[in-house]
């Protein structure tokens, strides 16, 4: 279930919706938000960057530039009951937060960006300017 | 002089440990540091959380990115283990900057409560979350007894 995540400037519903999330799991409050592991690879055309954030769906996933730092942030939920108690947590925060510093050649206008089981793959191009070209050598 | 430098070391020690037992009393009885003996150290994959309801017992297993029909669950008794495997192909042709996800195989056994029973469970993969509910016996529920 791969879907396309539109980059958004601020998102003003954020706050809300981390602390709609943070009440679904409940008790959880003021935990530090976690932060996602990730792969990050760079090829001739641009960088791809890969996010673990399991529970995360598309409508919980906050994913925007400000200014030149690619900001990620998500809310897990699970599947509780009403009733339900927590017996054992490795996992003590829902929401997912990491930032990350992008450099002047990417085109942050057309990063694209997909979710699917869990995880977060972001796709930032090179500006076409400033791709690696091959210098050919000329034999004097 | 040592003696000093270790009760220095000891309220260190004993303010640490205060501070898990509150963590401990926020979040619930079972936790890391009085944790099973077959638990992992905190940042092993996948990572688990388990709930608890008088019907049900329902394990989370935090495994993004998996294909479903690669994981293999089993319950013996009050002992489930789950095992499966995640690999990340890697791109011979890029640069890599971090590779901080988990590649590879993982095995983990969580011990459930005694009153499960192992013939009522049921899993499902939800955005990267195996969520694995497990009944339990009808004999151990909490009855409401009325008086005439």
């Amino acid at each position: 279930m791969a879907t396309n995540t539109e980059i958004t400037s601020r998102d003003s519903s954020a706050a809300e919706r981390r602390g709609a999330g943070t009440a679904e799991r409940r008790g959880n409050a003021g935990e530090p938000p976690i932060r996602p592991p990730v792969d990050i690879r760079e090829d001739g055309e641009g960088i791809t960057l890969c996010a673990d954030m399991p529970g995360v769906s598309k409508d919980r996933l906050n994913l925007r530039v400000d200014g030149n730092t690619l900001v990620i942030e998500g809310t897990a939920r699970l599947e509780l009951a009403e009733n339900e108690e927590a017996l054992y947590a490795d996992v003590r925060s829902s929401v997912y937060q990491r930032t990350f510093a992008l450099s002047g050649e990417l085109e942050t206008g057309k990063i694209e960006a997909t979710l699917k089981d869990g995880v977060l793959t972001v796709r930032i191009p090179k500006r076409l300017e400033l791709r690696p070209r091959k210098i050919e050598v000329q034999a004097s | 002089m040592f003696s000093i430098a270790s009760s220095a070391s000891d309220s260190l020690f004993d303010e640490l440990w205060q501070l898990q037992q509150q963590v401990d009393e926020l979040f619930g009885s079972w936790t890391s540091s009085s944790g099973g003996i077959r638990s992992l150290p905190r940042g092993s994959f996948p990572a688990v959380n388990i709930g608890h309801t008088p019907e049900r017992v329902d394990v989370y297993l935090f495994a993004p990115g998996l294909d479903p029909k690669t994981l293999d669950i089993s319950i013996q008794q009050n002992l489930l283990t789950v095992t499966g495997t995640r690999e990340i192909p890697t791109e011979e042709q890029a640069t890599y900057y971090r590779q901080e996800r988990f590649s590879g195989e993982f095995r983990r056994v969580i011990a459930l409560p005694e009153d499960i029973d192992p013939d009522r469970v049921h899993a499902k993969y939800r955005d990267g979350v195996v969520q694995i509910g497990v009944e339990r016996r009808e004999a151990a529920r909490p009855r409401q007894i009325e008086i005439h």
